[in-house]
């Protein structure tokens, strides 16, 4: 899937600004932004929903407007709305769905996968919030698509709910479907992705893999706490010139710098040296959500 | 589920068996719900009833079924085709059916023509109901069927572009209140139960004009009288399906 330079706007706001992504076949691409980044609106255009106002998007090859007929069967969508009709029966929905493909999975298995058995001819609206998000993801999932793209497939899902639905993810990548994942969990990103596009303003402003993204720039930081008032400048001449010590509050210290095994040892025997036997030790790598919190001064927020 | 389940292997399938599919659930989908059954069937079947046996409307000389009977089947045409499906069609553009089906295989016009079959199917079964009913209080029905079948299907496709214009452009809640009230403001001043020659003279002439009562007063015609063509009532019904089918089309939205 290729975007390129992708412009839309609506009346007098632009919500794409020149946006630019590729993913990759058979990977799982996670899409990150802050709300009102212009994600959902630049997944809608690759849908098929709406026109780009400039700029070219090309999906498996295809042009989602003007190919829509050709493209439609081989995706899967799982919009962030659901799209079911709230007395539709669950079952029933994904058997129609299942119908309108040809090579359909088998939808008994599929329910049973999604654990979605004891809702057969329960209505949409009287399922839990995390058995409805299963069941507009097994809709997504149940043509066989070669490229499904998931809007927040875990958003109000109970932490175990969340894992069986990585699971799933991990699965289709396995089976070599692409995955569009649009989420605002960090961990989500960080769990699953092969790529990351961090989107903010309606641009791309950062993209790569989800460790080259958390490598780059910051050092990492060691934290230990002791004795208050210890005498940090032996422990320095011991670590690579770079590293910075200091003593936040009384006996919480942090280490920056480049934190590997030797560092750790290093602090380690200098404590054994001087008596201290730390009581926290803790060493702390960049975080995706640091990276994104930086690069765009916001708060993730669903 | 082993490895290799979700193995790629997309594809459409074929557009009959997708049409097919979208009907029937239509038609489940409204045989299921209770509001829409009150409309399309006890009501019609009820009234049919009441004023065919009770004598508290003047139908005029002749037997009261044999004037009932036709306007019941205008009445049943217009529960189907225009408020259900207005209503229905409405909901589904709020819940994001729609937009949902729009990325699904089958293509607009394939799930407009499975809304069309799916009402025609529902239609086909209230003919035959009230038909037995009213047979059973006595009805004798004249005239040629296929004129009858015509007058149903433009009454149809009259009603269905008035409903789903409204159902495109208005908020869900404001077509199911609308599409109610038109029922039956339509019910009162089409021609259904009551005839149009108890209205003052000026009235007669702007309800005369309406597509219920173009339908209810055609069939009358022909089933009622044994009349020919009804040609003044089918132009009535052919432009009401020119303006709402080609409004419906140019303004309805989908999201």
């Amino acid at each position: 899937m290729e975007v390129a330079g992708l412009v839309k706007r609506y009346g007098n706001s632009t919500a794409v600004d020149g946006l630019d992504l590729t993913v990759e076949r058979g990977a799982v691409t996670a899409f990150l932004g802050p709300n009102g980044a212009g994600k959902t609106t630049t997944i809608e255009t690759c849908e098929g929903y709406r026109r780009p106002d400039a700029g070219t998007v090309r999906v498996l090859g295809l042009d989602p407007v003007a190919q829509g007929t050709q493209l439609r069967p081989r995706i899967g969508v799982m919009l962030q709305s659901g799209g079911i009709y709230p007395t539709a029966r669950a079952e029933e929905t994904l058997r129609h769905m299942a119908r309108l493909h040809a090579h359909p999975l088998d939808v008994d298995a599929l329910v049973e996968r999604l654990g979605l058995g004891s809702c057969g001819r329960t209505p949409y609206r009287r399922l839990s919030g995390g058995q409805q998000q299963r069941l507009a993801l097994a809709l997504a999932l149940v043509g066989r698509p070669e490229l499904v793209f998931l809007d927040e497939p875990t958003a109000g899902l109970d932490p175990q709910a969340r894992r069986a639905t990585w699971d799933l993810v991990r699965d289709l990548r396995a089976d070599g479907v692409t995955v569009l994942l649009c989420t605002h969990h960090m961990d989500e990103a960080e769990e699953l992705s092969d790529a990351v596009a961090i989107v903010d303003g309606g641009k791309v402003i950062a993209r790569g893999a989800p460790d080259e993204l958390c490598k780059g720039g910051a050092e990492n930081t060691l934290r230990f706490a002791g004795r208050p008032g210890l005498d940090l400048s032996s422990l320095l001449k011991a670590l690579p010139a770079e590293t910075a010590a200091v003593e936040l509050s009384p006996g919480s210290y942090r280490l920056t710098g480049t934190v590997d095994p030797q560092l750790l040892a290093t602090v380690t025997s200098w404590c054994a040296q001087n008596g201290v036997l730390p009581d926290r030790i803790s060493v702390e790598r960049r975080t995706l959500e640091d990276v994104f919190l930086e690069l765009t001064g916001k708060e993730l927020r669903s | 589920m082993s490895a290799g389940t979700y193995a790629p292997k997309p594809g459409a399938a074929p557009l009959g068996r997708m049409v097919r599919a979208q009907a029937l659930l239509e038609v489940r989908t409204q045989l299921r719900n209770g509001e829409q059954l009150l409309l399309s069937v006890i009501i019609p079947t009820l009234l049919l009833v009441l004023f065919s046996t009770v004598d508290v409307v003047d139908t005029g000389a002749g037997s009261r079924v044999d004037f009932l009977a036709p306007g019941i089947l205008a009445l049943a045409m217009l529960s189907t085709a225009f408020t259900g499906q207005a209503i229905a069609t409405g909901f589904e553009r709020r819940y994001g059916v729609l937009k949902r089906l729009g990325a699904s295989p089958l293509p607009r016009w394939g799930l407009m023509t499975a809304k069309t079959c799916s009402v025609l199917l529902i239609e086909a079964l209230q003919v035959l109901l009230l038909s037995v009913v009213a047979l059973a209080l006595g009805w004798s029905p004249h005239g040629n069927p296929a004129t009858v079948l015509l007058l149903l299907l433009l009454g149809t496709a009259a009603f269905s572009g008035l409903g789903l214009l409204m159902a495109g452009t208005l908020k869900a809640e404001a077509t199911l209140a609308g599409a109610n009230l038109v029922f039956i403001l339509l019910l009162v001043g089409g021609g259904v139960i009551v005839p149009l020659g108890k209205f003052p003279d000026a009235a007669q002439h702007v309800l005369q004009l309406l597509p219920i009562s173009a339908l209810s007063d055609g069939l009358r015609a022909v089933l009622q009288h044994g009349a020919g063509v009804p040609w003044g009532d089918l132009g009535v019904l052919a432009v009401w399906a020119v303006l709402g089918l080609g409004a419906a089309a140019r303004f309805f939205r989908w999201e």
